[in-house]
């Protein structure tokens, strides 16, 4: 059967992460010779979909079918033997390889005796290359890690493409790619799809998905919600399939106005290269803004370059009374700018997790608790005494290992550690992900509060909805750039997901989205 | 197009830097020698290095995973107290004892590469334990130093070919060529580098991760085990104690060889010239009547300044990693 619809099929399949549900019970089809479109907000369960097709993570029930025979994915050498090849978005290739060596990786052409025949693992790879149409001017004998990103995705999916796949899944694979390699990329896979290959296709850009899907699958909240011919249905539609969570959390109330005082973090034209493209934002004392947008539109980015963790970024930038990004953490939490940046990953890069409760509450105060450098013990002890009682950090006590608290405790420490140096400027990285809806409330009430004593937060969250319970305004990135501002009622489900897939909003908030560059004049 | 040789040299620059600076040496060392350049001065400065340009072979695969082997020292006085015992008689039985002493090197490294990937143990204390089982197996195989070695073979294998090559390289440029090349042309050598440059690429692309650790590991004993035989044949007996220097000398080989510690590129060539390069040093110290104590001191001085003019380019890999954070 040429057209097979239930090529890949599954039935049933779950996943879970500890007490958080990924993927629900989701049964679902794609058929040989079709380009699938996957479409879902962030924590759609999208990913997690496709790490099992690929034999990165197992399912925890449910079964994989291709071609009528049941799979066992029990690694990514299983998923690839059955001809199913997965195109990350974090690119598996290995930097110190050639193009040629990458691309014949794990099955390169052999001499009788066993040995890689580099000659014809040349030719190969050009052919691969020449076929994709994206090879002219990449030297098949370089280094990968000498080449830039847009390259080295070229090479990634050429890698993809020499394995002649059956099922060809693409995470935002053309995510770095000029318009022009982008555009090959789809024809060939167009070609593939002649040819009979099942593909499925992740992309944030609609535009691509216009162009490309002949059918689209929305998935929500780790469930299969619908399955249409690609046109079937109107962006607005997409978009309201996409939405509907329940609100299922508390916010403190927002104040009526935020107050009229001079902005504490002033940013013009934030730039760093390829991924952030100028951005303008200003946060006041009192005010919480939200950042929103799908993952790696730049968030990340501009919170760690508002620390000074990234270099080579250009802007004007003023914090408080200085000019210019600082040189570095330490300088960024110095008297001048006080700034506090809770990190995205709590356990590398917020946490000491081996140390007590009370040495990771007073790490980033030690400066203030030092005389002539000797740590003052007693004022050290009052202030974790402080902190633990204000932050309510359910401990067995305070010389415990951090480690050994829950998710929401342990986020709660990483929040004290940088209240202890009362800042002025408070950066955060989702940083409710992973932790119960109990302690959730805690911090948004934490955040109003600080916000209420005069400090000026800049939160990102990748849950929309607390984008909208908790924050005064909400920018959304696209792409590098503020694509909308949006403030008071203008906060919508409907108009954040269209912003943040850079699609004009729907009726109720169409007034909202300004474009980008002039919102500020 | 970039022609061929220059991507080569690219590619091979800190290796090919280690081995003109061996270079160097080496003609400094022949034009202090009271005795002068011949083929005997050539014959024993190569056996003073062999043995360690063995180990350092083997430490080079094990680094390229990413890994590193503390019980290469062990592994090559447990074969060299082997040889002591096993090498010798007729030409059947010394064959036999050779073989018998590779196995032993092979079944160990293998050993150390089954704890690293079946116990997920980190290689550093895996291996520095093996290495203390292992320098006690030797010590009840030879309590002292002693035994002896077939000394016919030694002598051939210690001379020259012709009175000019000294035979001991050639038997170190052929059995590297012999086992590793073939390795390293494989999908096996493939996954060593590909493990150490990226273990989760490596392991979503379906390349053999757990096969190629095993296998750098085994190679690894094998090649001390060769360090262990040729010393045997240097000195015609066993010596449970000769081990400890060897490993973090091969170590320091590799670096100044070129390979990364944090493992994907290097090269087994660059090693041989760090060993190389290391016993040039010591005996350099040795003929221009400098205190042999100070000997350590100029190693490290060696290695800490080759070092230092390779970190220029680490600042720099460091910063693209920014980019692509």
């Amino acid at each position: 059967m040429p057209n097979d619809p239930a090529f890949l099929a599954l039935a049933g399949v779950a996943k879970r992460y500890g007490g958080a549900v990924a993927l629900r019970d989701v049964s679902f089809s794609a058929g040989r010779g079709s380009i699938h479109a996957i479409l879902g907000e962030n924590g759609a369960g999208k990913s997690t979909l496709m790490k099992i097709l690929a034999g990165a993570v197992a399912a925890d029930c449910g079964s994989v079918t291709l071609d009528g025979r049941p799979l066992r994915l029990d690694g990514p050498a299983a998923a690839l033997r059955e001809g199913i090849v997965c195109i990350f978005q974090e690119l598996s290739i290995i930097p110190d390889l050639t193009v040629a060596e990458n691309i014949c990786l794990a099955d390169p052409p052999r001499r009788r005796i066993g040995t890689i025949d580099r000659g014809a693992q040349r030719r190969r790879a050009r052919a691969v290359l020449d076929a994709l149409g994206c090879g002219s001017g990449l030297d098949v004998r370089a280094r990968c890690a000498d080449l830039p990103l847009a390259k080295r995705q070229i090479v990634e999916i050429a890698k993809a493409l020499a394995r002649r796949p059956r099922v060809l899944i693409l995470d935002e694979a053309t995510s770095a790619l000029s318009a022009e390699d982008a555009e090959r990329v789809m024809r060939h896979l167009r070609r593939l799809r002649e040819e009979g290959v099942c593909v499925l296709f992740i992309s944030h850009r609609m535009h691509e998905v216009d162009a490309l899907a002949d059918t689209c699958s929305v998935f929500r909240n780790g469930e299969h919600v619908a399955t249409f011919p690609a046109g079937s249905r109107t962006h607005d539609e997409i978009v309201r399939l996409m939405i509907g969570r329940s609100i299922a959390h508390v916010y403190p109330p927002k104040p009526e106005r935020p107050p009229p005082a001079e902005p504490y973090l002033r940013v013009r034209g934030l730039a760093r290269d390829g991924v952030l493209k100028g951005i303008d934002l200003d946060v006041r004392p009192g005010e919480i803004v939200g950042l929103g947008g799908l993952d790696g539109q730049g968030q990340r980015e501009l919170l760690l370059a508002l620390a000074g963790v990234l270099r080579g970024t250009t802007g004007d930038v003023r914090i408080g009374t200085a000019a210019g990004l600082p040189s570095g953490p330490r300088a960024a939490g110095g008297p001048g700018r006080r700034i506090a940046l809770i990190p995205e990953d709590r356990k590398t890069e917020g946490l000491f997790l081996g140390l007590s409760v009370a040495a990771n509450l007073s790490f980033a105060a030690l400066d203030r608790l030092s005389r002539c450098g000797i740590v003052d013990t007693d004022a050290e002890r009052a202030l974790v005494a402080g902190l633990a009682g204000r932050l309510a950090v359910k401990a067995p006590d305070r010389d415990a290992p951090v480690a050994t608290l829950s998710g929401g405790n342990q986020q709660k420490v990483v929040l004290g550690k940088w209240l202890a140096t009362e800042p002025k400027l408070l950066l955060l990285m989702d940083p409710t992900r992973g932790i119960d809806v109990g302690t959730k409330q805690e911090i948004y009430r934490l955040m109003r509060d600080l916000a209420a004593a005069g400090v000026a937060i800049l939160f990102h969250s990748t849950d929309y909805d607390e984008l909208i319970g908790l924050c005064d305004r909400v920018l959304v990135l696209y792409d590098g750039r503020v694509a909308a501002r949006l403030s008071g009622a203008e906060i919508t489900e409907e108009a954040i997901v269209a912003s943040a897939l850079n699609l004009r909003p729907a009726a109720s908030a169409a007034g909202s989205r300004r474009p980008h560059r002039e919102a500020l004049a | 197009m970039i022609p061929a040789l220059r991507l080569l040299v690219r590619h091979n620059d800190r290796a090919l830097a280690a081995w003109a600076l061996l270079l160097a040496l080496l003609l400094l060392f022949l034009s202090i020698h009271p005795r002068g350049a011949s083929g005997g001065v050539l014959a024993a400065w190569a056996n003073q290095g062999v043995a360690l340009a063995f180990v350092a072979v083997g430490q080079t695969i094990v680094v390229l995973t990413r890994g590193i082997d503390l019980s290469a020292g062990a592994i090559l006085a447990l074969c060299n107290c082997a040889a002591s015992a096993l090498v010798r008689g007729d030409p059947a039985e010394v064959a036999l004892g050779i073989a018998a002493v590779c196995l032993i090197g092979a079944a160990c490294g293998a050993l150390n590469g089954l704890i690293v990937v079946r116990g997920r143990i980190q290689p550093i204390v895996a291996t520095l334990a093996t290495g203390a089982i292992l320098s006690g197996v030797a010590l009840l195989v030879r309590p002292t130093p002693g035994g002896s070695v077939d000394d016919r073979l030694a002598d051939a294998l210690t001379g020259t070919v012709g009175g000019v090559v000294p035979v001991s390289l050639l038997l170190l440029a052929v059995l590297v060529a012999a086992i590793w090349g073939p390795v390293r042309a494989s999908l096996t050598g493939r996954t060593i580098l590909a493990v150490g440059s990226a273990e989760p690429a490596a392991y979503m692309s379906g390349l053999p991760v757990d096969r190629a650790k095993v296998a750098a590991y085994a190679l690894a004993g094998l090649f001390a085990a060769f360090g262990g035989l040729f010393l045997g044949f240097q000195t015609l007996s066993g010596d449970p104690s000769v081990g400890a220097s060897y490993t973090l000398n091969s170590v320091a080989a590799v670096v100044l060889g070129g390979t990364a510690l944090a493992g994907g590129a290097g090269s087994v060539a660059g090693s041989i010239a760090g060993a190389l390069v290391l016993r040039t040093v010591g005996s350099l110290i040795f003929f221009t009547g400098l205190d042999p104590m100070a000997q350590p001191l100029f190693e490290g001085a060696v290695l800490l300044v080759a070092v230092a003019l390779g970190a220029g380019r680490l600042l720099r890999i460091r910063n693209r990693l920014e980019v692509f954070r």
